[in-house]
This record gives structure tokens, C-alpha cells and sequence, in this order.
């Protein structure tokens, strides 16, 4: 059998950026898959760069190296969507939509909630619409997200929203245009935990509808296991282990996902870990072996000199570490 | 006759004036702190469970209600409580980033509560600076340091010995992790929890994190638009809770194991947002989410019912039939 063509095919992606102290190298060589339709998680703690990654997909960030191959459903192909000609990037590059962690931040304040849809729906749709057939598909997007009163919000301006009605509405726009591969970056961390399950269920029933592949960025593990069909877990640049959640949160790997699971609090009360020692690593100054060899109790002498290679050790499971599931 | 407990709060209110009404912030709340304890104050943003943590420490002032340590009541304003009083009782902001000075260093921020709280000076005070450090875990040269040189978990530090500087009794944590990755925060509570046995301390502990509280306080008070709905040991409160609103919270937690799956509550469907609290709701404030709302939570305040000795609960579902057993709180 074959593999079936990935939706979106991340290859050695780095990621630097220039200041004025020198380089910094955030992303490291990160490769990742997303198959049509696929939910997958991708997680770290804060400055690992998963947003970052998030954003050279929708081409906010260049990449330094590395090809994002992205299967336009438009376009009817693959293309590379940081090479390729700029019109069938652009093209391409709008069947990819991404929802904001901060829904106050990501709508503008001095228009409505309808003039800022109707603008989205102008850019982002596969065929010409105008006039009427704009609030239509406003109207439909808004009803989609289980918003009662679309009249009123369509006229409100994002300052009379509650959180999770902005929430809503950026979901809204992002699905008004029928992409077929969505971003969400951290959409319910400045949500209370109600709401947050209110949305986190509504995302996931689109997506699942529309056969809609996406990559959920977050750094919230309970939130991953619940939306995701394949997790990610990202460590300062690096994908240090992957796999289905069911395996990957029951056994991790990985020194650092285990270090991340032990440091959660969990609801059996049991306590938890002191955490991991020492802090995320200077990207000026990368350590030059594995990026996590400096906090690992378990590092060995070629921790510290040779990049760990992501390697399959079980049926989807993929882990980036010399001493830890079993020998290579 | 038991002892008076170490803190307690009575029917705590506070009203803010704003120009669209009047803002129900905290709607008698009542609950006590005994010693050695932690009590965690859960609620959603907007539920006034920060403004009882300020009312606490005279910042804002009640509008109603009294606040007793050790049995006698203090002024309701900060500043006119006794100085031995306010070294008795601190605060750990949520925000660290703000409630640090960028311009004092870090050993000029922990002299200050030393010199006024501690009557310290000179090479004696240099010490408690060192010694405030070494209990955070921090090395001495961070008392040259400037708080925007370090990181979030440092800081958190750093807000926690200042605090801890005048030796109080009582110490309010207003969300001291909630900006932190779980890594750090694992270890800021490791060590919150090892001072608490150490310096024998009394918190009130306030956050959302539910997974969080279960791992550390003792009892657990849920209030939602400033009022308490639910007040009982932790483990009781886990085991069997009673409110729908903590069912619902409890319900809505994601987790990471089947072990934790198999606690949360049967699940009860999340609905609609935490209203103004410049409109509440009449009777219960929770009836507008509530499935099992009837009549009586629209036109009645729920009362207080004591379930079991220290579970306490505010709901009709559970008072009804019950009315007569339903008695005043102390």
C-alpha cells in the first residue's frame, strides 16, 4: 500500500532570525506531516517555537532552509509554498487560514465584526463574491460557530464581544472561506476552562465535518490529547517525540516529555515532579548536540556533540533521543 | 469552644461605581482560614475571586463585611491597620512582571519590607537579603540583578521573598503561576509548599487551575459573579461534588491520563459565558448556565446548607426538602 500524499509536508525547516547580538537559531530542523483531514497537536513550552512554525506556514515568517510543501486542493497540486511562483503561492496560501491566540488582539477595533468578515471573505475566497452573496456566506460562517444573534454581532464592533464571542467570530472568518487546512494557535488560552470546552468542541466538529486538516499549537498537554489524532511535542526548536496521544501521553519517551508529564498537576491529587531543572537554551548559542543534553539527567557524551536524528522506534511513534527507545 | 480561627471573613461585599451601574464584584463571601492551611479560592475570570484577595489586604477597601485575624476584627483600609498588623499579612501579586520595580534591584526591593517590617539595617540586613534568597532558591548575585533581567520564574521568586521578608503569617497568592510554563511552575509550588511547612504559613491561595488546587490546598471555596457556591475539604470536593456549576468545571478540565478521565464528574455540557456582573442574574447568579434550573433559583437567593460537616454548598437543588436542616453558616 501506499502512503496516501500528505496535506502539508514540513521538510528541515530553520528558522533564524538576525539581532543586533548575532543569530538567533529558533527553529532547528523540524519535520512534520499533516495527511488530509488529520488533527495534530503540536506542543511546547513557551519560546520552543511552535508558533513560529505556525506562522512560516501561513508565510508570516521566511523560512532560513527547509521546504513547506503544501497540496493546493485550487491549484490541484503540490508546490512549495515559500518558492513556488507568487501567484499560486498566494493562491495556495489562502486554503490555509489561522486562528490567533488573542481574539482581542486579532480583530481590529474600529470596524465591525461585519466589515472585518466581509474583508476576509473578499481576500480568501476560491471564486468571486460580491455584494449579497458576501453577507450570506458572513451570515452562514457566524451561524456556524453557534452564534444566536447574527444581526447583532455582524453590527457590534470587537470591544462589545465577550472572549469567547470573539473567539467565535475569528473562527467564523477563518472558516468563512472554506480553507481546507487550518492553524490554530493557542485559540482558548486566555479562555476560562467553560468556554475553553465549548470551543475546543466546536473546532473540532468543523474540522471533522469538513475533513479539514489542522495543526492545534498549544502548550497545554490535557487540551492536545483531547483535540489531536497525532502529537508533536517541541522542545527549544527541536521535535523531540511523536505520536498518537493515547501512547505518547500514557508512556513518553523522551527525557523532556517525561519531564513535561511528570510536572503537570494532575486531578488524582498525586503530586507532582520539581519540575525540570535549569531553562530553555540561549539560541544565540545552541548547544551544539542535542538542544536538551543541558537540562537531561540522562545525557550521554554524544548528547552533547551529535544531533539526535528523529527515528520510528514503534508503530507512529517517533523519538529524537540517543539514550532513551531502545537502540537505534 | 474552638480557637478563633487564624483569619476570618464575613460577608465580604464590594460594589464598584461604574458609569453602566453598579459592578457586584463580591457578593458576601464568607470563609475562614485556619492555621497551616491553604485554602484555594477557584473561579473564572470575572468570578471577584482577586478582589477578595485585595480586600484581604486593606488595598480595597469593603464595601460591607468584616475581616478577623485571630478573632479580632481589623480595619477594613491598609492604612489604618497597625504596622504589626500588615507584616502579619502579605501578598504575592499575580503579575509579577508589574509588582516588581524595573528600576530597584533586586536586594533594594527585599530591604525595603526588611527596614520597615524588621527595624533592619546595615550588614544585618544585608544577610536577611542573602538568607531571603537562599529560601528562594536563588544565588546571592541575583541581589545585584535588575528584575527585567530575569526570567519569568525568577521573578515569581523574587515576588515570593519579598513577601516573605516580614515574617507574616497569612500570605495571599494571587495567581503566582499563572504566567509560568508547568516545568516552572512545578517548581515555584514544590518550594511554595516546602515554605508553607518550613515558616509554618497560612495561604490563601487564589487561581482557576483546578488540577493545580487539587495537588495543594486543603479546602476548596468555587465562587462564581462573587458569591461562594461551593466550599468543602479537597478531597470531599473532588469525591463528590454537589454544585452544578463544579460539576460543570470539573467536567470542562482537560486532562492527560484515563486515571484522571475516570474522577471528573458525569459530563455536564458546557453553556454560555459568565455574565456582567453589572447585570447579574436574580436568585441564584448561576441559574442562566444551569440545566437544572427551576422556578425558585430565579426568584430566591440559594441558601447556605452545610451537607456535610465542612462541605458546604449554595444551591436550591439541594435545599429543597431540606429547608429545615438549612442553617446559618456559624
Amino acid at each position: 500500500m501506499t502512503e496516501p500524499e500528505p496535506q502539508l509536508r514540513i521538510e528541515n525547516l530553520e528558522i533564524s532570525f538576525k539581532v543586533y547580538r548575532g543569530v538567533l537559531k529558533v527553529v532547528d530542523g523540524v519535520n512534520l506531516e499533516v495527511q488530509p483531514g488529520q488533527r495534530v497537536g503540536l506542543v511546547g513550552e513557551s519560546g520552543c517555537g511552535k508558533t513560529t512554525c505556525g506562522r512560516c506556514i501561513v508565510r508570516q515568517v521566511k523560512p532560513t532552509s527547509g521546504r513547506i510543501l503544501f497540496s493546493s486542493t485550487r491549484l490541484g497540486r503540490t508546490i512549495d509554498l515559500h518558492a513556488a511562483p507568487e501567484k499560486e503561492r498566494s493562491m495556495a496560501g489562502r486554503e490555509a487560514q489561522m486562528i490567533f491566540q488573542n481574539p482581542g488582539a486579532a480583530l481590529n477595533p474600529v470596524f465591525t465584526i461585519g466589515d472585518q468578515m466581509r474583508a476576509a471573505i473578499r481576500y480568501g475566497s476560491r471564486e468571486n463574491v460580491a455584494g449579497r452573496g458576501i453577507l450570506a456566506k458572513a451570515k452562514a460562517a457566524i451561524k456556524e460557530v453557534q452564534i444566536a444573534d447574527v444581526d447583532r454581532i455582524l453590527r457590534s464592533y470587537p470591544f462589545q464581544l465577550s472572549g469567547g464571542m470573539r473567539q467565535r467570530v475569528c473562527i467564523a472568518m477563518a472558516l468563512a472561506t472554506e480553507p481546507s487546512f487550518l492553524i490554530a494557535d493557542e485559540p482558548t488560552t486566555a479562555l476560562d476552562v467553560t468556554v475553553q470546552d465549548q470551543i475546543l468542541k466546536l473546532l473540532r466538529s468543523l474540522v471533522e465535518r469538513r475533513d479539514t486538516g489542522i495543526i492545534y499549537i498549544t502548550h497545554n498537554l490535557g487540551v492536545v490529547r483531547e483535540i489531536a489524532e497525532l502529537v508533536y511535542v517541541m522542545y527549544a526548536g527541536t521535535i523531540v517525540e511523536a505520536g498518537p496521544p493515547s501512547m505518547l501521553f500514557d508512556e513518553p519517551v523522551h527525557p523532556y516529555t517525561c519531564g513535561l508529564m511528570e510536572s503537570v498537576p494532575r486531578l488524582t491529587g498525586v503530586g507532582f515532579s520539581k519540575g525540570i531543572a535549569g531553562s530553555i537554551p540561549n539560541y544565540l548559542v545552541p548547544p551544539p548536540g542535542c538542544r536538551f543534553a543541558p537540562r537531561c539527567d540522562r545525557a550521554i557524551d554524544i548528547c552533547r556533540e551529535k544531533k539526535p536524528e528523529i527515528r520510528e522506534i514503534d508503530n507512529g511513534r517517533r523519538v529524537a533521543c540517543f539514550v532513551t527507545g531502545g537502540n537505534p | 469552644m474552638k480557637e478563633a480561627p487564624l483569619l476570618d471573613v464575613r460577608d465580604l461585599t464590594k460594589l464598584f461605581k461604574s458609569p453602566r451601574g453598579v459592578v457586584r464584584a463580591v457578593d458576601g463571601v464568607s470563609f475562614r482560614l485556619e492555621e497551616s492551611e491553604t485554602v484555594g479560592l477557584v473561579g473564572e475570570s470575572g468570578s471577584g475571586k482577586s478582589t477578595v484577595g485585595y480586600m484581604i489586604m486593606g488595598i480595597v477597601p469593603p464595601t460591607s463585611g468584616t475581616i478577623r485575624f485571630k478573632g479580632a476584627e481589623i480595619p477594613a483600609d491598609v492604612s489604618r491597620r497597625p504596622r504589626q498588623l500588615k507584616k502579619n499579612i502579605q501578598i504575592v501579586f499575580q503579575d509579577p512582571q508589574a509588582s516588581l520595580n524595573p528600576r530597584r534591584s533586586i536586594r533594594r526591593t527585599l530591604e525595603l519590607p526588611l527596614s520597615i517590617h524588621m527595624a533592619q539595617r546595615g550588614r544585618q540586613r544585608r544577610q536577611a537579603v542573602n538568607e531571603l534568597l537562599r529560601i528562594v532558591q536563588l544565588s546571592p548575585e541575583y541581589a545585584y540583578k535588575s528584575p527585567t533581567t530575569l526570567s519569568g520564574g525568577e521573578k515569581a521568586r523574587v515576588a515570593i521573598a519579598r513577601a516573605l521578608a516580614s515574617q507574616p503569617e497569612v500570605v495571599v497568592l494571587d495567581e503566582p503561576t499563572a504566567a509560568l510554563d508547568v516545568s516552572i511552575q512545578a517548581k515555584i509550588i514544590n518550594m511554595l509548599v516546602d515554605l508553607q511547612r518550613e515558616m509554618e504559613l497560612s495561604y490563601v491561595f487564589i487561581s482557576h487551575d483546578m488540577s493545580l488546587m487539587r495537588n495543594v490546598a486543603s479546602r476548596i471555596a468555587i465562587m462564581y459573579l462573587g458569591r461562594l457556591c461551593e466550599l468543602a475539604p479537597t478531597r470531599q470536593f473532588f469525591e463528590t461534588p454537589l454544585h452544578q456549576y463544579t460539576k460543570m468545571l470539573l467536567s470542562s478540565i482537560p486532562v492527560i491520563s484515563r486515571e484522571e478521565e475516570e474522577l471528573r464528574p458525569a459530563k455536564v455540557s458546557s453553556e454560555g459565558e459568565i455574565p456582567s456582573p453589572v447585570n447579574v442574574p436574580s436568585g441564584c447568579r448561576f441559574r442562566t448556565r444551569c440545566q437544572m434550573a427551576t422556578e425558585i433559583c430565579q426568584q430566591e437567593d440559594p441558601l447556605h446548607i452545610e451537607v456535610e460537616p465542612g462541605h458546604h454548598v449554595w444551591c436550591h437543588l439541594l435545599s429543597t426538602g431540606e429547608k429545615k436542616q438549612g442553617k446559618e453558616l456559624r
